[in-house]
């Protein structure tokens, strides 16, 4: 085994962690800023400047808070279910490419947890164990509202499951690879698949509203029916739990939506850049300053999706439950058979003709 | 390193499969079969086979095992002494020791056989590292075609007769 | 030699580590004093009524069985989608390859159109809302009176 290839994967592994739980946390405070801004109000803005150490002080406030389990809970499953919840959610962050490569002494580090063969599809799976997070914690409770809610939940999910990966078929299709990291590299400048699949990204987008339970998706925890929903009765770090996961999810399916359709960290003259900077600062500095700078344009583009998460959080109102299962089932999956087919045969019929004209 | 992780999955595989065997709770049952294809798609990705893997998780974990909850918790029987102080816990109310016992067997003798008349192509080769999902692709599309689209048929009619049985027998209708 | 599916094994079991690591701390940083009250069931403040072995809609479990039968042919679609559009396959066959592989999808994604249109002309893919009850009330009031003030009163 190499020690010092298992070290820098030990430390990549490391710095994604600390990213999507940074990330996350921060999302709670942007939330509330952005909710205060939509509805003309301050949002927090007395723990620290602006507010920005009321994620800490929330924070704080799960860690000393008492827990307690209800008498009929079962207490390994409600303990499991929150737990399960998280580590679902920080298992996707692993495939995520989020730049290109660091070069320090002649060795190549890909800014990417994991470049798995199969990215997408890991990714897909993950998604599917996500069901069982809020399954196991709403059954354990032996709560009608939790029970509901997590029933709702599953059936939700697994309902824009399949428009979802009817969608991803038809990236899948002109990439003709699952990797993550070379379907970010075939967007390579500004051919972004957005350009290709407009009405693709329009079902992904949904659906991973719906993944991701968020208004107006939000059924499973919906107030005004089931009190909390699935986390009606937790509390403490239990529920922060459950509360985090929704966040880190949220920026996974951010950063997901930038590498699948906007390009992830390529950005237009992005060749100019790369060759500016390593003709001024040398092949290795230039290098790296170039491959920074399309990480931050990556986490620019992914902050924007989890802003528009907000926006859209605060604008529109909840779904009726049949009106969501008519939407999963007879809107976005004939609309997704349908772009798959425009797709193949765009592919065969424009693409050779496109080529040859460009020639 | 391999070897530890193969003996530490299959023990985990087994382990909830045996606890789903003495459980006498249907949705602790569940649960444990969640951990066993767990186990299960781990072993498929040890063995090279990375896309079974995955199919294993979104198949199994990600569909039927759901339908298999909603079954339990839809089919239950309604207690009688049911009251505030009772866990929700779905128990087997009834066993059929002798036909389950010789179902079993019967099945792990069929599979046996199976095995053992088995030729794999692969036993002594080394595990190559390559994603096996392009050679899925190409032989699904060339010397596979008739299975796959006969699959679809055979999709297409389960659909039926699964919507058909599921609905129709509904006395709320 | 550790394969890309030994790392994600590492990221699992450092998740593990965080979660346990936080739920441990917290468990020695909390005040644990819990009554009767605090551990009942919680429903909106009542006594809660039986448990949560409740019914719920078969429909839910329609759902559920028909997603898996779509899971199946979407998991189909997944290797046929990666070497769709190869280039070599394509040159190796003078671009007969993407008609071949398009035509068998199209069967293919046909009849999943197919059992898709079934499911939703037999009318599994509807939810069933529930009727609205309204309620009758004898009230010795007529109900046009109430038309009556209201006309008067709403231009208002």
């Amino acid at each position: 085994m190499d020690l010092t290839e298992f070290l820098v994967k030990t430390a990549t592994i490391f710095v994604v962690f600390v990213l999507t739980l940074v990330i996350a946390m921060y999302s709670t405070w942007a939330e509330r800023k952005v909710a205060g801004f939509i509805q003309d109000r301050m949002g927090p803005n007395r723990a620290g400047w602006g507010g920005l150490l009321q994620p800490l002080a929330d924070a704080g406030k799960m860690f000393f808070k008492e827990d307690f389990i209800p008498a009929l809970a079962n207490k390994w499953l409600f303990i499991a279910g929150p737990s399960l919840a998280m580590l679902t959610a920080l298992l996707a962050s692993a495939v995520i490419p989020f730049g290109s490569t660091f070069r320090i002494n002649g060795h190549e580090i890909v800014l990417q947890g994991v470049e798995s063969n199969i990215g997408i599809l890991y990714v897909f799976g993950v998604v599917a164990l996500g069901v069982y997070g809020i399954m196991v914690g709403g059954w354990a409770s032996n709560n009608k509202f939790s029970l509901l809610g997590a029933i709702r939940a599953a059936s939700q999910n697994i309902s824009y499951e399949v428009a979802m990966g009817l969608s991803l078929i038809a990236i899948l299709m002109m990439s003709s690879s699952l990797s993550l990291g070379e379907i970010v590299a075939q967007q390579h400048g500004m051919n972004w698949n957005i350009f290709y699949q407009p009405l693709g990204f329009l079902i992904f987008i949904t659906c991973s509203f719906a993944e991701c339970n968020r208004v107006p998706f939000d059924l499973p925890e919906c107030e005004t029916e089931l009190v909390g929903g699935y986390h009606t009765e937790y509390g403490s770090m239990k529920l922060g739990f459950y509360l985090f996961a929704e966040y880190i999810n949220m920026f996974i399916s951010s950063a997901i939506i930038s590498v699948l359709y906007f390009g992830g960290y390529n950005y237009p003259g992005m060749d100019w850049v790369y060759s500016q900077l390593t003709s001024a600062l040398g092949s290795e500095t230039g290098h790296n300053i170039a491959t920074l700078i399309g990480t931050a344009v990556f986490f620019g583009k992914a902050l924007f999706f989890i802003f528009f998460y907000m926006w859209v959080r605060w604008t529109i109102p909840r779904f009726r439950y049949d009106q969501l299962m008519n939407l999963g089932w007879k809107k976005l999956i004939p609309l997704a058979i349908f772009n798959i087919i425009i797709t193949g045969a765009a592919v065969l019929f424009l693409k050779p003709v496109i080529t040859a004209w460009l020639n | 390193m391999e070897v530890a992780a193969f003996y530490g999955f299959s023990a985990l595989a087994i382990l909830a499969a045996l606890f789903i065997l003495f459980s006498k709770n249907l949705i602790y049952g569940a649960f444990a079969l969640l951990l066993a294809f767990l186990g299960i798609a781990a072993l498929f990705v040890l063995a090279g086979a990375d896309f079974l893997g995955v199919a294993q998780i979104m198949i199994y974990v990600g569909g039927i095992l759901v339908l298999l909850m909603f079954g339990i918790m839809l089919t239950q029987r309604a207690i009688q002494q049911e009251g505030p102080s009772r866990h929700n816990r779905v128990e087997v109310p009834i066993t059929r020791k002798v036909w389950g016992f010789v179902i079993g067997i019967g099945i792990v003798g069929v599979l046996a056989k199976i095995i053992f008349s088995a030729n794999f192509r692969m036993s002594g080769d080394a595990v190559s590292r390559k994603s096996t999902i392009k050679t899925i692709g190409v032989e699904l599309m060339t010397s596979h075609l008739l299975p796959f689209e006969i699959a679809a048929i055979l999709l297409l009619v389960a659909l039926i007769g699964a919507a058909y049985l599921a609905l129709n027998r509904n006395p709320a209708q | 030699m550790i394969s890309d599916f030994g790392y994600i094994l590492l990221f699992i079991i450092s998740g593990l580590v965080l979660l346990g690591v936080m739920l441990l701390v917290a468990k020695f940083l909390r005040p644990d004093n819990p009554n009767e009250e605090k551990l009942s069931t919680y429903e909106s403040g009542e006594d809660p009524m039986g448990n949560a072995q409740i019914q719920f809609n078969i429909r839910f479990y329609i759902v559920a069985l028909i997603f898996v039968l779509f899971e199946v042919e979407l998991l189909f679609l997944f290797p046929w989608a990666v070497v769709f559009g190869n280039e070599e396959l394509i040159a190796q066959t003078n671009g007969a390859w993407g008609w071949f592989a398009m035509a068998e999808m199209t069967v293919f994604i046909g009849i999943l159109i197919l059992g898709l249109a079934y499911a939703w002309a037999k009318g599994y893919l509807d939810w069933v809302r529930p009727k609205q009850q309204i309620p009758e009330i004898k009230s010795p009031v007529p109900a046009d009176m109430y038309k009556q003030v209201n006309d008067r009163y709403g231009s208002k």
